[in-house]
C-alpha cells in the first residue's frame, strides 16, 4: 500500500480552502479511486475483459486470424505440437486435427456465459430470499433457515451430478439449476446484514413516514449491503465456473460438440499420453479466469469495505 | 453442555427430513423409466410383465405414498435392491466407504499439517517475501480446478517420470496390507483433494494469528518478559487454533464433494466413483443410498463441529 512520508502539520489557509472546495466523493467513486491504484486487481480486470472479448469475437478471430472453424478437421495434421505455422495450431491440434486455440475461444464463450448467467440467477434469488427472511423474521425466517441448512448438508456436486445424470438437461437448464444451487451463501449473508440494519434509525424513520416493506427492503436496506454483494458475486462466478468445468469434464455438463473448457479436457484425457498440450491449455484458461475473479473479489473487498482493510 | 447437545440434536431432525425429501424427489420425479430402461431390447417381454415389475418395485403407487414407504424402509437402512447388481444397495455402498474414508483422512491430515503451519508462518513473517508467497498460494489453491491438477500430476509423475501409479487403490496382485504400495497410490489423489483445504487453512490461520497477536494478553505476555517462542506457541497459538475447529465443517463438505471428482480422475474405487456410475446408469437405489449417506455424514460432522467448538470456546454455549 502507498504510504505518505510527509510529516503532519496543520494545513495552510489556501490548502484548507482547497480541501473544502473538493467535491464530496461517493462510496463508488471513492472505491474506483482506490481500485485504480490497486495494480493487481486492475491486471485481473484487464485479463478477464481480454478473455471475454476473445470469446465474444471467437467467430471473427477464427476466420481472420486462424483461418479455421471450430469443427474443421484435418486428418493429415493430427496431434500437431503447438506451432506458429500455421497459426491455427498455435496451441496444437487434437486427434482429428481440430485447432485447439479456436476451440478454446468458443469454449470460453460457453464457460464464461454459464458462469455469469448462473451467478445472475443466484444473486437474484439469494438477495431476494435473504432480504425477505432477514426483514420479516419469525416463521418466514425459520423456513428459510431450515431450507438453507438442508441444502447445505447435501454436497452441491452430488446434487448437480445426480440432476444432470438423471434429467440430462440442456445448457440453459443446467445454467439455471447451477444458479439455483449456489444462492445459499449470498442469502445467508444478506439475511445477517438485514437483521442488523432493520433496527437502525433510517429504517425506523422510513417506516414512520409509511414506506411499504418492499420499499424499505430494496430502497433502504439493499443499497447498504450492495457493495459486499459485488465481492461475493465475483467469488461466486469463479466457483460456478469451476463447478461447471468439473461437471463438463465428467461428461455431464455442457456436452460436445459444443466446446466448453471442461469438456475439452474430457477429450484430452483420452489422448494425454500422445498430446499433453491438449490437457494444459483448457486447464490454464479455467485457472486464470477463476484466479482473476478471486483477485477481483479480494480487490473489491479492500476498496469497498474500509473496515476489513485493517486485517490484511 | 448436555442441554446444548440435546438442542443441537433436535435441530438436526428437520434437516434430515428435508434431505430425505430432496433425495427422494430429485430421483423419483425424473423423466426416465427404469423399468423400460432395463427391459429395453428384450423382445419377449409383455406389457403385463412390465406392470408386474413396476408393482414389485412399488413404482405404481402415488408419489407421497412412495415417499412414506421409502422413508420407513430407509430408517431400517433398506434402500432396496440395486437395479444393476441385484444386491442390497446400502451393503454395496458400504463396501466402497473404506476407500473414500482413507482418501479423506489422508487429505485432511495433509491439509492440517501443511495449511496450519503455512498460515502461522505467514502471520509471524508478515510483510516478508514468505508471507507474500503464502498469500498468493492461498488464492491460487482455490482457483486451480482439482480434476485438472490431477491430470497434470498424472502426466508428470505417472506418465513422464514414472514415479507414482496413476490409478487405483493398490497394484493388482499385491497383498492388501502392502502399506508402501498403498501409500504410493494414495499420495497423488490425497494431495489433489487437500489443495483447497491447504489454501483455506493458510488463509484462516494467517488472519486469526495476526488478530490474536494484536490482543492485550499477548502484549502482557511480552511485557512479563516471556520468551518470544513461549508467547507465540503457548499463549497465542492456542487461541488462533480455534477456527481450525470451526472450519472443519465446511472442509469436510468440500472433501466429500471434491472426492467425487478426484476419485473419477484417479479411478479410486470409493463412494464418489460408485455414485457417479450409478447416476449415469440411473440406478436409483444406489444414488439415493449414497446421497443420504454423505448428507447424514455431513449433518453429523456439523453437529460434532458445533459441540467441539462449544468445548474449545466456552463463550459459544450462551448463544
Amino acid at each position: 500500500m502507498a504510504t505518505s512520508t510527509a510529516t503532519i502539520r496543520a494545513p495552510t489557509a489556501s490548502e484548507q480552502a482547497a480541501i473544502l472546495l473538493r467535491p464530496p466523493r461517493s462510496l463508488w467513486s471513492n472505491a474506483w479511486y482506490k481500485l485504480r491504484r490497486d495494480r493487481l486487481t486492475m491486471i485481473a480486470f484487464g485479463v478477464l475483459i481480454l478473455f471475454a472479448l476473445l470469446s465474444a469475437g471467437a467467430d471473427l478471430f477464427a476466420q481472420n486470424v486462424f483461418h479455421y472453424t471450430f469443427e474443421k478437421q484435418d486428418l493429415l495434421n493430427t496431434y500437431q505440437k503447438p506451432t506458429l505455422d500455421p497459426p491455427a495450431f498455435l496451441l496444437g491440434s487434437d486427434e482429428i486435427g481440430r485447432s485447439q486455440v479456436v476451440r478454446l475461444l468458443y469454449g470460453g464463450r460457453v464457460s464464461l456465459a454459464v458462469g455469469f448467467v448462473a451467478a445472475l440467477v443466484n444473486l437474484t434469488v439469494g438477495v431476494t430470499v435473504g432480504l425477505t427472511a432477514g426483514y420479516l423474521r419469525g416463521r418466514v425466517d425459520d423456513v428459510f433457515t431450515w431450507f438453507v441448512t438442508t441444502l447445505n448438508s447435501i454436497p452441491t456436486i452430488f446434487l448437480l451430478l445426480i440432476f444432470a445424470a438423471i434429467w440430462e438437461p440442456g445448457p440453459v437448464t443446467l445454467t439455471v439449476v447451477i444458479g439455483l444451487l449456489f444462492w445459499t451463501g449470498i442469502s445467508l449473508f444478506c439475511r445477517g446484514q438485514t437483521f442488523a440494519l432493520r433496527e437502525r434509525e433510517f429504517v425506523v424513520a422510513a417506516k414512520t413516514i409509511g414506506a411499504r416493506d418492499a420499499r424499505i427492503m430494496f430502497k433502504h436496506i439493499l443499497p447498504n449491503i450492495l457493495p459486499l454483494i459485488f465481492v461475493l458475486a465475483a467469488i461466486d462466478i469463479g466457483a460456478i465456473i469451476l463447478t461447471e468445468s468439473a461437471l463438463s469434464y465428467l461428461g455431464l455438463g455442457i456436452l460436445p460438440p459444443t466446446p466448453s473448457w471442461g469438456n475439452l479436457l474430457t477429450n484430452a484425457t483420452t489422448y494425454f499420453v500422445r498430446a499433453w498440450w491438449l490437457v494444459l491449455s483448457p486447464g490454464v484458461m479455467i485457472f486464470l479466469t477463476v484466479l482473476c475473479l478471486y483477485l477481483i473479489g479480494d480487490g473489491l473487498r479492500d476498496a469497498l469495505d474500509p473496515r476489513l482493510k485493517a486485517e490484511t | 453442555m448436555r442441554n446444548f447437545i440435546l438442542r443441537r440434536l433436535v435441530y438436526a431432525i428437520p434437516t434430515l427430513i428435508g434431505i430425505s425429501i430432496i433425495t427422494f424427489v430429485i430421483v423419483r420425479m425424473s423423466p426416465g423409466d427404469p423399468i423400460r430402461l432395463f427391459t429395453f431390447g428384450q423382445r419377449d417381454i409383455t406389457g403385463e410383465d412390465i406392470a408386474r415389475l413396476r408393482h414389485a418395485y412399488g413404482l405404481d403407487k402415488p408419489i407421497p405414498l412412495q415417499y412414506v414407504d421409502w422413508l420407513i424402509a430407509m430408517l431400517q437402512l433398506n434402500f432396496g435392491q440395486s437395479f444393476i447388481y441385484h444386491q442390497d444397495a446400502f451393503q454395496l455402498l458400504l463396501t466402497r466407504v473404506p476407500a473414500t474414508l482413507q482418501l479423506a483422512v489422508v487429505a485432511l491430515g495433509i491439509q492440517l499439517l501443511i495449511g496450519v503451519p503455512l498460515g502461522v508462518i505467514a502471520a509471524l513473517k508478515r510483510g516478508t517475501w514468505a508471507d507474500g508467497v503464502i498469500r498468493v498460494f492461498g488464492v491460487v489453491g482455490h482457483a486451480v480446478p482439482a480434476f485438472w491438477l490431477g491430470l497434470v500430476l498424472i502426466i508428470v509423475f505417472a506418465v513422464q517420470l514414472r514415479w507414482l501409479p496413476s490409478q487405483g487403490l493398490l497394484t493388482v496382485g499385491k497383498d492388501v496390507w502392502d502399506l508402501p504400495d498403498r501409500l504410493r497410490h494414495i499420495l497423488l489423489p490425497a494431495f489433489v483433494l487437500s489443495l483447497t483445504g491447504i489454501a483455506n487453512y493458510s488463509r484462516i490461520l494467517r488472519t486469526e494469528t495476526l488478530d490474536v497477536l494484536s490482543q492485550d494478553f499477548v502484549r502482557t505476555a511480552h511485557a512479563k518478559g516471556l520468551h518470544e517462542r513461549t508467547v507465540v506457541f503457548v499463549h497465542a497459538l492456542r487461541n488462533a487454533l480455534i477456527p481450525v475447529v470451526t472450519a472443519l465443517g465446511g472442509i469436510l463438505a468440500a472433501l466429500v464433494g471434491g472426492a467425487l471428482v478426484v476419485e473419477q480422475v484417479f479411478s479410486w474405487p470409493g463412494v464418489g466413483q460408485f455414485t457417479f456410475q450409478a447416476a449415469i446408469a440411473k440406478d436409483y437405489p444406489i444414488v439415493q443410498a449414497a446421497t443420504m449417506f454423505v448428507s447424514v455424514l455431513l449433518v453429523v460432522s456439523y453437529l460434532l463441529r458445533d459441540i467441539a467448538y462449544a468445548i474449545v470456546d466456552p463463550r459459544i454455549k450462551a448463544g
